[in-house]
Formats: C-alpha cells, sequence, structure tokens
C-alpha cells in the first residue's frame, strides 16, 4: 500500500467489483435457471440467500470450519427449495405467490435464529492468490479469488452441458417445455420440478453463504442487498442460458464497483448516478429483450411468468 | 408484455420485503412486577452490530442497573408507520411511562403525534429536532462527537505513513460532513499535507458497498480508515484485513480490527439515560433540550490501541485536554472548501454549540470528495 494508482484504479477496481460483488449473483442466477428450466419459478430465493447466509456463518462460528457452513447451507437452500417445490405441486398452486412467502419465511427465520450470531466472528473462506505475479499490489488484492467464485464458473458450464447433452438435462427441457409431452414421455414432472427446486434452493443458499463467510464477511439482517432478487432477474436478462448468467453476474458485480471506484479516483460528483449503473444496465437490457418478436424467446413455456 | 409484468411484480416484492424487516426481538425482560417506571427503547436496527444501535443499547443496559426501572426494548423497526405501532404497544402493552425512539426519522410525525395522543408519557428523541413548538412531554438529547472524530484524526494523522486517509460516509448531511472535516482537521494538526478522500455510499446500511469503498480507498494508498455508517462492522473488518489501520466510531470495535485498532469515536448514551432515569424516578421535570459533548460525557474516545506510537499517544493527551478547553473550535477561521472558496472568514470560529454547524454544507480543503 504504498502510493495510489490513480487512473489505473478505475478498471482495476471494477475487474476486482466484478470478481468479488458477482458470485452470490452468479449462484443464485444459475440455482434459478435451472428451476425456471423445469417450468417452476422461484421468487423466494432472496429469503433462502438470507437464511443461507445466516445457517453458514451459524455453522462456521461453531465448528470453525467455514466450507462445514457452506455445506450447511447448501442443505437448508434444498429444504427450502423442497419446501417450495412440494407445496407447488398441487393444483391450483401459484408458484409465484408461494415465492414471496418463501421469502418472508426464510428472512424472518433467518433474523430469528440469526440473533446470537452478530457479534461473534466466524472464520472465513480462505483466498487463492491469483495475483501473486504482480508487483502491484492494488492488483494483487483484485485478484484474491474465492474458490467458490471459479467453482461458480465451472459449475455454469457443467450445467450449460448437462442441459444440452445429458438424459436428465432432457428430461428436465421436456417438464419446462411442456408437462403433456412429459407425461407422455413417462417423466414424472413434479419429481423433476422438486429436483430442480432443490437444487435452485441449495444454490441461492451457497451464494448467501459467500456473503456471510467471504465478502462482505460477516452477518448481520442488512447482509443482503437484494441480491437474491436481483439474480432472479438476472435470470431473464440472461436468457436462461448457464453462460449468460455468468456474462450477466460480471456485467453486475463490475457496474457496481463502478461507484464506489469513480469516487475514489476523484470523479465524486453525481455519484447516486453511478450507483445506479447496475440497475439502469439491467433495465436497458431488459428493454432491449422485450422488443417485439422476441419477447420471451428462450423462456421455458411451462413458466408462468406469462409471455 | 412479460417485461412489464416482472417489473410491477418486483415492485410489489420491494413492498413486502420493506415489512418484513421488522422483526419482534428481545422486547421485555421483566425484571419485577412492582417496577416505578417502565422505560421504552426503540432502535433502527440490530442492538448488538457494532455501531449506532449497540451505542444506545449499552446506554439501555446501564438503566437495567437502576432498582425500579424495568427495561423494553425493540429492534429493527423501520422509520415508518411501524414505530407508532411499536410505541403504542409499549406503552399499552407494556406500561412505558418513558419512551427513548432513538433514530432520526423517528421524530416527525410518529414521535410527534405519540406525543400528543399520551400526554402522561414522556417522550425523548435521539437527534436533537425538539423545539418550542412541539409537545411539552416530548424532547430531544444529543452528543457532540466531532471532537472525537477531530481526535480519531490526531492518531491518524501520526500513524499514516501515506499521509492519504479514507473515510466511508453514509450520507451528506450536516452531521456526517462535520465528522469528515473534524477528522481531516484533526489529522491536518499533525501534518498539513495530509488529505483525506470519502467515499458516499448513500445509504445508513449497505453492507457490499461499504465494503467496495473500503477497497477502492485502499487501492488508492489510503492507509487509515474510519467511516460514519450505521454498523461499522464492515468497513472495520475489510480495512483490518488488508492491513490498514483503523478509527472506530459509534461503539467500540476494537474486537473485530484486533491490533489495527487506533482508537474511536464512541457514544456515551448512558450518561444521558442515567440522567433523565433518575430524575423521572424522582418525579422531577425532564429537560426537553438536552446536548452535551466530551466534557458532559455524552461522547468518549475508545482506548487506544497497542499499534499507537508513543509520540501519537503524547499528543492526543494534549489535543484531549485542548478539545475538553470550553472554547476550543475545530472549524475556524480562515478556512477554505475543497473547491477554493472561502467558507468560515478569518477571525471567526465555531465552537462545538454553534447554530452554524449544524448547516454545514461543504468539505473542506483537503478532503477530496463532494457532497453531491
Amino acid at each position: 500500500m504504498t502510493g495510489g494508482i490513480g487512473w489505473w484504479g478505475l478498471p482495476i477496481a471494477m475487474l476486482g467489483g466484478a470478481i468479488r460483488v458477482s458470485t452470490p449473483f452468479l449462484f443464485v442466477s444459475l440455482g434459478e435457471t435451472v428451476t425456471e428450466r423445469s417450468g417452476r419459478i422461484n421468487l423466494g430465493l432472496e429469503g433462502i440467500l438470507v437464511f443461507g447466509a445466516m445457517s453458514a456463518y451459524a455453522v462456521a462460528v461453531r465448528t470453525g470450519s467455514p466450507w462445514t457452513g457452506v455445506a450447511a447451507a447448501a442443505l437448508s437452500g434444498a429444504l427450502f427449495g423442497a419446501l417450495h417445490g412440494w407445496i407447488c405441486k398441487f393444483p391450483k398452486v401459484n408458484d409465484v405467490a408461494i415465492g414471496i412467502a418463501l421469502m418472508l419465511f426464510g428472512s424472518g427465520l433467518a433474523f430469528f435464529f440469526g440473533k446470537p450470531y452478530i457479534q461473534p466472528a466466524a472464520p472465513h473462506l480462505p483466498a487463492m492468490s491469483l495475483g501473486a505475479w504482480s508487483s502491484i499490489p492494488q492488483l494483487r488484492a483484485a485478484l484474491e479469488v474465492n474458490a467458490l467464485f471459479p467453482a461458480g464458473i465451472a459449475a455454469a458450464f457443467v450445467l450449460r452441458w448437462a442441459l444440452r447433452d445429458t438424459r436428465a438435462g432432457l428430461a428436465l427441457r421436456v417438464v419446462g417445455d411442456s408437462s403433456e409431452a412429459a407425461r407422455a414421455l413417462g417423466i414424472d414432472a413434479d419429481r423433476v420440478r422438486l429436483a430442480a427446486t432443490c437444487f435452485g434452493g441449495a444454490m441461492a443458499a451457497v451464494g448467501g453463504a459467500y456473503l456471510s463467510l467471504y465478502y462482505p464477511g460477516s452477518w448481520n439482517e442488512n447482509i443482503s442487498s437484494g441480491q437474491g432478487l436481483m439474480a432472479v432477474a438476472l435470470v431473464i436478462f440472461a436468457r436462461w442460458n448457464p453462460i449468460g448468467c455468468v456474462a450477466a453476474s460480471l456485467l453486475f458485480g463490475g457496474a457496481g464497483a463502478l461507484g464506489p471506484a469513480l469516487q475514489s479516483v476523484g470523479i465524486t460528483h453525481g455519484y447516486y448516478l453511478f450507483y445506479a449503473a447496475p440497475y439502469v444496465l439491467t433495465l436497458g437490457a431488459m428493454i432491449a429483450s422485450s422488443a417485439p418478436g422476441r419477447a420471451g424467446a428462450g423462456a421455458p413455456a411451462e413458466l408462468s411468468i406469462g409471455t | 408484455m412479460s417485461a412489464f409484468f416482472s417489473v410491477t411484480r418486483r415492485q410489489m416484492l420491494a413492498a413486502s420485503a420493506a415489512g418484513l424487516a421488522s422483526s419482534v426481538v428481545g422486547a421485555g425482560q421483566s425484571s419485577a412486577a412492582d417496577a416505578a417506571a417502565t422505560v421504552g427503547f426503540v432502535y433502527v436496527g440490530p442492538r448488538d452490530d457494532y455501531g449506532y444501535n449497540q451505542s444506545h443499547a449499552e446506554g439501555a443496559a446501564a438503566l437495567k442497573k437502576i432498582p425500579g426501572i424495568k427495561v423494553v426494548e425493540q429492534e429493527n423497526v423501520p422509520e415508518t408507520v411501524d414505530v407508532a405501532k411499536t410505541m403504542e404497544a409499549m406503552i399499552n402493552l407494556e406500561g412505558a411511562s418513558l419512551l427513548f425512539p432513538t433514530s432520526f426519522g423517528y421524530f416527525n410525525p410518529f414521535m410527534l403525534d405519540a406525543a400528543k395522543k399520551y400526554p402522561s408519557v414522556q417522550f425523548r428523541h435521539c437527534g436533537g429536532l425538539w423545539t418550542d413548538k412541539d409537545p411539552k412531554n416530548a424532547g430531544s438529547y444529543f452528543g457532540y462527537i466531532g471532537v472525537c472524530q477531530y481526535l480519531n484524526g490526531v492518531v491518524a494523522g501520526h500513524m499514516t505513513k501515506s499521509k492519504k486517509l479514507a473515510f466511508v460516509a453514509a450520507k451528506p448531511i450536516p452531521q456526517v460532513l462535520l465528522n469528515v472535516n473534524s477528522f481531516l482537521l484533526g489529522a491536518r494538526t499533525v501534518d498539513p499535507s495530509i488529505t483525506c478522500s470519502v467515499i458516499f455510499t448513500g445509504e445508513w446500511s449497505l453492507a457490499v458497498k461499504e465494503a467496495e469503498a473500503t477497497n477502492a480507498l485502499l487501492d488508492q494508498g489510503a492507509d487509515v480508515v474510519t467511516c460514519h455508517v450505521d454498523s461499522p462492522k464492515v468497513v472495520v473488518q475489510t480495512a483490518a484485513g488488508r492491513g490498514a489501520y483503523v478509527c472506530g466510531y459509534h461503539a467500540n470495535q476494537a474486537p473485530l480490527a484486533g491490533d489495527k485498532y487506533l482508537t474511536g469515536a464512541e457514544w456515551n448514551w448512558a450518561t444521558v439515560y442515567e440522567m433523565f432515569a433518575k430524575k423521572f424516578l424522582a418525579k422531577e421535570p425532564l429537560p426537553n433540550f438536552v446536548r452535551g459533548g466530551l466534557a458532559e460525557g455524552f461522547v468518549k474516545m475508545s482506548p487506544l490501541g497497542p499499534a499507537v506510537s508513543d509520540a501519537a499517544r503524547a499528543d492526543f493527551k494534549l489535543k484531549y485536554a485542548e478539545v475538553s478547553k470550553p472554547d476550543f473550535a475545530i472549524v475556524k477561521g480562515p478556512l477554505k472548501d475543497n473547491k477554493g472558496a472561502v467558507v468560515v472568514a478569518a477571525g471567526k470560529a465555531y465552537g462545538e454549540r454553534a447554530i452554524e454547524l449544524e448547516s454545514m454544507n461543504y468539505l473542506v480543503d483537503g478532503v477530496v470528495g463532494s457532497t453531491s
């Protein structure tokens, strides 16, 4: 930390921000992609994320092992997902409404059980120093990468392969595009959707674990600033494509780092405007992608978001 | 069509998420059924947040030791009609007769309305907004913490090697600006070449943005960080984790930063709450407007950390005595803002009680940042 690096700070901060901030978006949106490809939408991911953040932190405090915390979060998320999937299989149940209820339930439960864990400090997930080759301390700091970030990128490629080229992926897509066709093929749509919602919940909770155990790395009731909700929007932005989720999350994370980075190099006017950058970007992408003829392109036909 | 529908649904989600933010935890440990007075505290966030709410909860904890006082508390109450409901519940269900709604936004209209509705209940609000026109069973109290940020600055000025300090701030309101300016002016008593970069996050509590702001400031070479946000936990942990020194705010964050913690500007609300409670028990009239600073014990400094050098310790002691004098003023002319305009003419000095400071809308020369 000797001396500033002036304007070079901007791209470095955006790179660092993209890596640091995008991981929760990445996990939540990948999980939700799978859920939505099965024809269900789970809006409760925000609640699951908050509960995942809490349970990961609590278990890490108790056991001293952050990875056990991540595992506990994934388990809790899968249970919440299963609850959503189970309720939604009943006829005439609206998955959007259940999702909202689950969001309130997950957050409330997390606040209730999380009370005793606001003060203690949990062990953080270790970071890999990918910037060791560089002599610039700022670049080294930006390239402190948590293992969950490459894991998320890898998961995106595995998911793309699984969705396209495996039997399970085919079953998932069939269920998502037409329940009738699935039934004709002898696929139990409810079971596939239950599994997909479980997976989505587990991924969202791991995203929460990243928040509480790595960055910013503490548990309190304001830990999430709507990552779970924004990620659901990013799925639509990414056109239900796992690789698109990676791009959308990185873009969103990098744009989010723009506001603080600009202020630190002295561009201090209109910072509220820069803080809106990620949302303006998302809104712009939404408007562009809802142009006539392209509305809902790539959307699973069974999805109840209306196209 | 799909985009339109999902936008409206998201708005609905945002609205329902706001509703859930309040969770009822930890009210009323009844100490004695025959308590002479029940005192209610309302907090805007968790009361163990290492920040603003914790500083008030520590004051409330001091009241629990006074015989005859029963304390009821509720946390995570938004500055909406929720606080009105919370106060009603404390009055009607818990029998509270003295209430401390501690967050700035509780005052108007919620506390004022409640004061009119319950003339026999006493209300005292943290923030210093009460005027003669408001109900007589209401009132305000507040502390002058600027001198503590000034002393933070003195220690930071000694400990910085890069001559660059960092301030993570929430919103550019007068009280925050005074803290930023005081921090820099304190540091400049050590070395007039020191600068302080400030980043406004725009909200009182935004964990990820506070961490990003801290990282961005450290990337620009700052090596001592302080802040003014509701919960400094994230800023303190992020800065200390990257090896920078930290000056605390609101409460003592030394447990979070270890030996990177230099000192900190803390509230000491126990002084205020004990004064009110004792007068209340003695059936004396409660003052409507209470303010105080370091000399009155409304604010205090965290104990100096192990890393603080001997020179810094000696200077801290010296400056501490200086700021404790009644005619001391941080903001005195000639003083320019960071755009070059003269904001305080030569020969003028504004002590901490000066009304001029309450409309502060500038950052002084040496602060890198902007109020808009």
